[in-house]
């Protein structure tokens, strides 16, 4: 668990650009934080549910064949075998158990792919709370068994028919119920990004992932790596990762977003790449927007990245050049995604698949001896029926 | 104009009569009829708001005419050129989300100020969540109005009243904006709790949406603003709207 002080910035990204009713909410949140932060019975419970329930530590694989294509030694850290398929759950599990922890037992959550609204519909089964998620209609349709997974847990999934029908309406129509039940209920913000103390708050509860990794890469190996890579949507599982390394200058820290149809069509979700700094859903970050400041709707084939702004540390990052900010398109995840069964065994997600890619498309450019970290934020069963419908990979 | 506006009230007695519309909407003419039509039927101040992509204040309503102003066109600029046409001759309020306002860039305070606007509020700039922009605000041309909500704390209501000017504006309810049949208990302890520490006028809205509700906030504060309820009537027409406004006045007056 981060002992760092709370945060409200990195850099000029980040803050509180919120409705008033919400901040007497959120400086309750992260009183509440870092109070819990100090309190053993919070941190070892925590410690305990991450281990015994979630599954934790998650495991460090060797990826021989994918490293043999590539030409360095590529190491996935497997947070798609934590329980609920994905990183989403350290992050849902803590601030549920913090939720309950302050008295708030009705839990409000936004989701893209699913992912995060199955791992806070887990949480709040275990803890008994009430729980209902947001999700686009687009979404809905997209992520069907998902929609199901977070039903058959007893939470209320409500389709979100404004704007985009897709993460970012979601995540504003999640806002809109906890300004108006900020006093009995708890947001879960499924990634790093929101109003201050949500964005540390997030990357605090994903840097188990990069905490672990490091250790098992200098255990294994015996140094550092030479690159971490992840994709990057809101960017909680590169936040998570990359949180552990950013005192280590050798390492190169890669974020990778989704370049949907081209960078240059206008249907991506690059928002480091194409973005400019601007304010929404509470923080001030890049963003893909238009001159008028009206957000532009973001596009991706992975409902996880299909967002038009990113985490204000990420940003913070990027201008710092502390990390560099890479894309792929979404036939490069998909080749990725059947590239990486085939390989490996393992079916990414469609986000992760945009990491594969990128590693995948240097091939030849690493040295032999490069080791490369990639974080396999996700699996991908939750996307094998929308890809069955427009792909048909060789038998 | 918004303090002179209400040091006459205040002489006569009378509660200010605050209207929030949108930018565009239904459309642009009606849009520029309407503000011209409800400055005639009695509103003391008008709200003109700029349409954004991604309201999350706003209930149903009023994000349903941001869409529709979006998608015919309106913009911040947009929304300068409605109220320089409408000239109206009572004080405009610019009422924003922050975004389009950074986008707008630095002289934006300076062109809304000669579009006709005497103030500017800006839903998600809450008070101490960015002191270098809510100083370039505070030092504007413009009056800056804040926002005070049923949550906040009676030290942080204080703090609101020093860093606003022209009024408050009293969120009466949790939630979004929207009309609502009633209106909520404890109003009057709210308004007398910010009332301690507060000498601007205080102004209350959120779920406003009858002549009826309306006399019983002017019983307890110094305005009333009436948004969700003025926009649906919009919706259907300039004239019901104007109409609406009309009635409002008079049962405040009453």
């Amino acid at each position: 668990m981060s002992e760092s002080a709370m945060q409200e910035r990195f850099g000029a990204f980040g803050g509180r650009y919120v409705p008033e009713t919400l901040i007497p909410a959120l400086d309750e949140l992260a009183a509440a934080y870092a109070e819990a932060l100090r309190d053993p019975s919070f941190t070892v419970a925590l410690d305990d549910a991450l281990r015994t329930y979630v599954g934790r530590p998650s495991a460090l694989s060797e990826a021989p064949r994918f490293s043999g294509r590539v030409g360095a030694r590529v190491l996935l850290k497997r947070e798609d075998l934590n329980h609920t398929g994905a990183h989403k759950i350290n992050n849902a599990l803590a601030q549920a158990m913090l939720a309950e922890r302050i008295g708030k037992r009705r839990i409000i959550a936004e989701t893209g792919a699913g992912q995060h609204g199955v791992a806070t519909a887990t949480a709040c089964a275990r803890l008994g709370l009430e729980c209902v998620v947001y999700m686009g209609e687009e979404d809905m349709r997209r992520q069907e068994l998902n929609v199901f997974r977070m039903r058959l847990m007893g939470a209320s999934v409500v389709p979100v028919r404004s704007g985009t029908r897709t993460l970012k309406d979601a995540t504003s129509e999640a806002i809109r119920d906890w300004v108006g039940s900020c006093e009995h209920s708890h947001y879960i913000i499924g990634s790093v990004v929101g109003p201050a103390p949500y964005p540390q708050m997030g990357r605090d509860f994903q840097a188990i992932i990069g905490r672990e990794a490091r250790a098992q890469v200098l255990d294994r190996t015996g140094r550092l790596p030479a690159c971490v890579v992840a994709c990057v949507g809101g960017g909680s599982n590169a936040m998570g990762i990359f949180h552990a390394f950013v005192p280590d200058p050798d390492v190169r820290l890669v974020g990778v977003e989704a370049a949907g149809r081209g960078l240059d069509t206008g249907e991506h979700s690059a928002s480091l790449a194409r973005g400019t700094p601007g304010v929404l859903h509470g923080s001030l970050s890049y963003l893909l927007q238009d001159a008028d400041g009206q957000v532009h709707p973001a596009h991706s084939i992975s409902a996880g990245l299909d967002y038009p702004g990113v985490g204000p540390e990420h940003a913070w990052l990027h201008d710092t050049g502390r990390a560099t900010y890479e894309a792929c398109t979404d036939d490069e995840a998909l080749a990725a995604f059947g590239l990486f069964a085939r390989l490996e065994g393992i079916v990414p997600a469609l986000e992760t698949a945009h990491a594969v890619a990128w590693v995948d498309a240097r091939c030849g450019q690493w040295r032999p001896d490069d080791i490369i970290l990639l974080c396999v934020s996700g699996r991908g069963d939750k996307d094998v029926a929308q890809v069955a419908q427009m792909h048909t990979f060789p038998g | 104009m918004l303090a002179e506006r209400f040091a006459s009230l205040r002489t006569s007695g009378r509660r200010a009569l605050v209207c929030y519309v949108t930018a565009g909407h239904p459309d642009r003419g009606a849009s520029l009829a309407l503000v011209q039509g409800i400055a005639e039927a009695g509103a003391d101040v008008i709200e003109l708001g700029v349409p954004f992509s991604d309201p999350v204040a706003d209930g149903p309503v009023i994000q349903q005419s941001s869409q529709s102003a979006l998608e015919a066109g309106m913009t911040l600029d947009g929304t300068l050129d409605v109220a320089a046409a409408a000239r109206p001759g009572v004080p405009l309020v610019l009422f924003s989300y922050l975004n389009p306002v950074l986008a707008a860039g630095r002289d934006v305070l300076r062109r809304a100020s000669d579009a006709g606007f005497s103030g500017i509020l800006v839903t998600d700039l809450p008070v101490g969540a960015d002191p270098e922009r809510e100083q370039w605000i505070g030092d504007g041309p413009l009056a800056f109005v804040r926002l005070v909500a049923p949550t906040t704390p009676a030290v942080r209501m204080a703090e609101i009243a020093r860093h606003g000017s022209g009024f408050v504006y009293l969120i009466s309810r949790l939630g979004v904006t929207g009309a609502r049949a009633d209106l909520p208990p404890g109003l009057r302890e709210t308004v007398e709790r910010l009332r301690a520490s507060c000498t601007l006028p205080i102004c209350v809205g959120f779920g406003v949406s009858t002549p009826d509700q309306a006399v019983a906030v002017g019983s307890v504060a110094d305005g009333v603003v009436v948004g969700s309820a003025l926009v649906a009537a919009a919706a259907k027409s300039v004239d019901g709207a104007v109409g609406f406004v009309r009635d409002l006045r008079s049962a405040l007056d009453g």
